[in-house]
């Protein structure tokens, strides 16, 4: 009699405790929540044909003119990253600057195996891992999927600049706030295209939304195969690569 | 309530004054001295949103040209640079499409421009059109040879490079730029008539690129050309299998 009494209060217990551990929960918009709900409404993303990019530097300036971003090359939204394999299979990586002459010394220097351009830009993670770092909520996800920076808020801490695994971030020189692409949150609101997909002469750079059934995103998406940069980070990066070469971080 | 505080010690009673009161100060102060927009990230958030969407945009758009210059489109639109948004090269011109006359964008004619996408630099895909500025038509404006809106070569290709551009393309930035098709291929003349079915010929063994580069040729164009001893250079393999003819890159 009394084993049965004491077993029917445990496993109420047991349930109760259960159900609360769930309320708690659910108290905190937990993230793990946040990613299963299903996603309507646009949902960006961008992608980029490696082996189409001529390093032009066309988008790099066209995004300094469009984002009133200091002219000093180190100031970047976007860039464009010059990859240099030698036979002996080291890799060097060199951030081109608009204007670069294309280094001549290179066509005649036999220790090359191969070369290319990547162009890089903020990968808008689902995941992001500079929203999470943020101590004052001034960066944070719009509901369409784009990262950005409350420059009212930003108190110039630089913690999320660390926490981006991609180097998207720098620190804003005249605001002293943290500064990244948002794939021209201006202009796609008003459905024109980033300013550096606008200019690129050899549509190397996509965007579009992820939801639409047709738009050149989708068809870039079918028609390649596609990687991301570091996916081992779950960051779930929404900047779609054609084409990568395995050295590309 | 006087009750409840009698049961309690005076200077305890006097404590819990004053915890209270402060409590009282500081609800007051959060709930109705601080703004909620100080207080509420979601609310800074649409803010933030909502400045990021009012910032100005300077590039209008490739649909926006068109509209006045018309003629100029059509004539781009057929052309290599169709893909091209016209402010790619003449820069942002959302302010001149809102007020044509008072501001207009740049025509880069500078010399160093265009090379800026076509000058010769190996990281860039094989096949894109380049040339090495210093070497091509020194000091001459791009545009006195080729017109931008409808960039070709001045003159129409013709023979080979009028099918095979990308080799030609190619071949113009390498050691054998100077090499005609005919030195190494013999193109029958029916390969004109069916490319496919009649195809021209192509060096088949390693003592044809021996006729230059061997150790002993006496081939006129073999003047300054890098020789190697054919008996130990290479064992079994034929050149092209190392070296790609048409842009041959040369081992140390």
């Amino acid at each position: 009699m009394n084993g049965r009494r004491s077993f029917l209060r445990g496993f109420f217990a047991v349930l109760l405790s259960g159900g609360a551990i769930e309320g708690v929960l659910k108290l905190f918009p937990s993230k793990a929540h946040a990613k299963e709900t299903a996603r309507t409404g646009k949902w960006y993303g961008y992608g980029v044909s490696v082996d189409k990019c001529i390093g032009c530097a066309r988008c790099m300036d066209a995004c300094k003119n469009e984002n009133n971003v200091p002219r000093e090359p180190f100031f970047v939204r976007t860039w464009v990253e010059r990859y240099i394999t030698r036979k002996n299979g080291q890799t060097t990586v060199k951030a081109i600057a608009p204007g670069d002459e294309a280094a001549p010394e290179a066509a005649s220097d036999k220790t090359i195996l191969r070369s290319f351009f990547v162009p890089k830009l903020c990968n808008q993670c689902a995941d992001p891992p500079c929203v999470q770092v943020c101590p004052v909520g001034a960066t944070f996800q719009t509901e369409d999927g784009v990262v950005l920076v409350n420059e009212k808020t930003c108190i110039g801490c630089r913690y999320c600049i660390q926490a981006c695994p991609y180097g998207a971030r720098y620190l804003h020189p005249v605001t002293h706030t943290a500064d990244k692409c948002t794939f021209c949150y201006h202009r796609i609101s008003q459905g024109q295209l980033p300013a550096c997909v606008e200019v690129c002469p050899t549509q190397s750079r996509i965007f579009g939304d992820l939801n639409a059934a047709a738009s050149p995103m989708s068809r870039f998406l079918r028609m390649n195969k596609i990687h991301t940069l570091k996916p081992g980070l779950n960051t779930e990066p929404k900047v779609f690569y054609a084409n990568l070469d395995g050295e590309v971080r | 309530m006087g009750k409840l505080f009698e049961r309690f010690p005076d200077p305890l009673a006097r404590l819990i004054v004053v915890v209270l009161a402060m409590a009282a100060l500081g609800a007051f102060a959060y709930f109705v001295l601080i703004p909620k927009s100080v207080k509420d990230v979601e609310m800074q958030w649409a803010d933030a949103i909502k400045r990021e969407k009012a910032r100005p945009i300077k590039y209008a758009g490739f649909h926006v040209c068109e509209e006045c210059h018309g003629e100029i489109h059509n004539k781009k639109k057929t052309g290599y640079h169709k893909d091209l948004s016209c402010e790619t090269c003449h820069g942002p011109a959302k302010a001149h499409a809102e007020n044509p006359d008072k501001t207009k964008p740049v025509i880069p004619t500078a010399r160093t421009f265009c090379p800026q996408c076509h000058a010769f630099n190996p990281s860039r895909p094989r096949g894109f059109p380049q040339i090495n500025p210093v070497a091509h038509n020194p000091l001459k404006p791009c545009s006195s040879c080729h017109n931008p809106h409808d960039p070709k070569p001045p003159t129409t290709p013709k023979e080979c490079s009028a099918c095979h551009g990308e080799i030609a393309r190619m071949k113009a930035v390498s050691h054998h730029v100077q090499l005609e098709c005919t030195v190494c291929h013999q193109a029958p003349q029916q390969h004109k008539v069916s490319p496919r079915s009649v195809k021209p010929t192509k060096p088949q063994a390693r003592e044809f690129c021996g006729k230059c580069h061997g150790k002993d040729a006496t081939d006129k164009l073999a003047k300054n050309a890098p020789k190697v001893d054919l008996g130990e250079h290479g064992e079994k393999y034929v050149c092209w299998q190392c070296h790609y003819p048409h842009s041959p890159e040369v081992e140390q």
